[in-house]
């Protein structure tokens, strides 16, 4: 590993009031890889998933020890602002948020138009975000639509395009696929290795074959402590620990 | 009448009602007849007390501007007016402050002091009227008269609003007094509004790079407007009822005056001070066309509100 990762988890640990969640995490995403996080229901995978924004400094009893670097530079340094933060790491949630009272194309720029950027600008990125979410060609002719008319997984791919309108260093994207039918799931998959191109992604995902299939190396957690990182092919058949061989062969979680 | 009679108390066949529980539902639905009955009489009550005077004055009595039951004369618009404006003054002051509560207990202030915050402004809701009447004048009407109103008169007088002398009772007391008053009522209801908007919506925002303040704008405010005017209707509906507290700090002087310094006085004031000593069958019947009037238009803000409510809660249950 010669270059510097894109986010590197160096022992983050993360707590909600006495709740140890997060115990002592350390891994690397480099550039353009897609990382998946798997492990059982409350293992902690989405809590690490909401550090590395610090989406989880929105619960006041949560708090962090150890360090995210985003391209080398330590997100929680006390000078760091979250604001910053998220801009640069963009986020994706189960459950697909379109905007209510702004329409298609306004949804994507969203973020953009929070800095109170001029809408007159903002079409061409849009079209741009959307072509790059491939939600372009089924909304081109609707794009003043309200975005709550799209379908969940239309609304999905605008969630996706919204994150990316801000142009952000890496996306994370929390089990983005488990409110979808599985026709949507797919294509939300192919969306992702598509993007891969030009972005980085940490997926948090439950379905494992989804890990399986998206992801280039994978993290499998359990308890809130890291159990293995390594290359998806590598820790779907031959994994290290037999905790992960237990796990990915359905006999606990 | 037999259908709605049919409604009511129509039998059931044994198979629906077990015949033990016969006596407990013919008990439940007396109450809820009893509930329209006394709904029906009130506005029978109000329709038949106030038809001597429509007769009289038809329509016009809404928009006459004398009111001196000396000499017969009935008009409403004095204390209309009266209420609109003493209304509008309480939503002005109470809204803005009310709104940044409710903000402030659910999105600002961690738990340890958003609750007895909370219950703190719901307190205020439990102090009796005549209370607040009390307090209004030993220490809000002094106050108003000392400070408030000369100053307002020293630096705003080029308003029609803030000029005449200070009397401290008045039509702007009244006002400050029932934005005090219905400052739990707009609080409880934006609050109960912020919170059914989706943590979700909140964190959509937030992912976005946005700040604190970005996002109660937007994923706050902006989401939970409707509700907000719900809330400002159903305050505005309890300021225009309100009675004790008014009539006690208004002034009761059946004036149209743009200056909110002079005594005025509203629907309900006056139908709490002469309803007593009317003895003219006009005048009598000139107080039951305004408790009408106000019956009505509450009813409808009311409904106003709730219906702009239930709109809300259903395009966030989704």
């Amino acid at each position: 590993m010669s270059s510097q990762p894109i986010l590197s988890f160096q022992k983050v640990h993360a707590y909600y009031g006495e709740k140890h969640t997060v115990k002592g995490v350390s891994f690397d995403v480099q550039a353009n890889e897609v990382v998946a996080i798997i492990g059982p229901s409350g293992c902690g995978k989405s809590t690490l998933l909401r550090c590395a924004n610090r989406l989880h400094e929105e619960d006041p009893t949560a708090r962090v020890e150890g360090s995210i670097l985003l391209n080398g530079v330590d997100i929680f340094q006390n000078h760091a602002d979250p604001v910053v933060v998220r801009q640069k790491v963009g986020m994706v949630f189960q459950k697909p948020t379109a905007f209510s009272g702004l329409s298609i194309w306004e949804n994507v720029v969203a973020g953009r138009l929070l800095k109170g950027e001029k809408k007159a600008g903002l079409k061409e990125k849009a079209e741009h975000a959307l072509k790059q979410a491939s939600l372009w060609e089924e909304v081109k002719d609707k794009l003043n639509a309200p975005g709550l008319s799209l379908s969940g997984g239309q609304q999905q791919r605008l969630c996706i395009a919204r994150a990316l309108a801000v142009n952000p260093t890496a996306i994370l994207m929390d089990e983005p696929t488990s409110a979808l039918d599985p026709i949507s799931a797919a294509r939300i998959e192919e969306l992702i290795s598509e993007l891969q191109k030009i972005i980085t992604i940490v997926i948090v995902t439950h379905n494992l074959q989804q890990a399986a299939r998206i992801s280039d190396k994978t993290a499998f957690m359990n308890f809130g402590e890291l159990i293995e990182f390594n290359s998806t092919s590598k820790l779907f058949t031959n994994p290290e620990s037999k905790l992960t061989e237990s796990y990915i062969t359905g006999h606990f979680g | 009448m037999k259908k709605v009679f049919d409604l009511f108390f129509k039998k059931h066949k044994a198979s629906e009602v077990r015949k033990s529980d016969f006596a407990f539902v013919f008990f439940l639905r007396c109450l809820a007849v009893l509930v329209i009955l006394i709904f029906a009489s009130l506005i029978y009550y109000l329709w038949d007390g106030s038809s001597a005077i429509l007769k009289h004055s038809g329509w016009g009595f809404f928009l006459g501007r004398e009111w001196d039951p000396n000499s017969d004369q009935f008009g409403a618009l004095p204390f209309i007016y009266g209420t609109l404006l003493t209304s509008v003054v309480a939503l002005v002051i109470a809204a803005p402050i009310a709104i940044s509560a409710a903000i402030l207990l659910t999105e600002i202030a961690v738990q340890k002091i958003a609750k007895p915050f909370g219950f703190l402004i719901e307190m205020l809701a439990a102090i009796p009227s005549v209370v607040y009447g009390l307090w209004g004048i030993f220490v809000l009407a002094p106050f108003v008269r000392d400070y408030i109103q000369p100053f307002l008169g020293k630096y705003f007088s080029f308003l029609p609003f803030f000029k005449g002398p200070p009397f401290g009772i008045g039509i702007f007391t009244a006002g400050l007094i029932l934005a005090i008053m219905i400052l739990p009522t707009i609080t409880a209801v934006c609050r109960e509004v912020f919170l059914a908007i989706p943590t979700s919506l909140r964190e959509g925002v937030l992912a976005l790079g946005s700040t604190r303040w970005e996002m109660i704008k937007t994923a706050v405010v902006e989401a939970g407007f409707s509700g907000i005017l719900a809330a400002i209707a159903l305050g505005f509906g309890r300021a225009m009822g309100e009675t004790m507290a008014v009539t006690m700090l208004i002034g009761n002087r059946p004036d149209i005056s743009l200056s909110l310094f002079s005594p005025g006085a509203t629907m309900a004031s006056v139908i709490a001070n002469e309803s007593p000593e009317a003895t003219s069958n006009l005048h009598v019947s000139s107080l039951a066309a305004i408790g009408f009037a106000l019956f009505l238009v509450s009813l409808g803000v009311s409904g106003l509100a709730r219906l702009i409510t239930k709109i809300t809660k259903r395009r966030f249950a989704k």
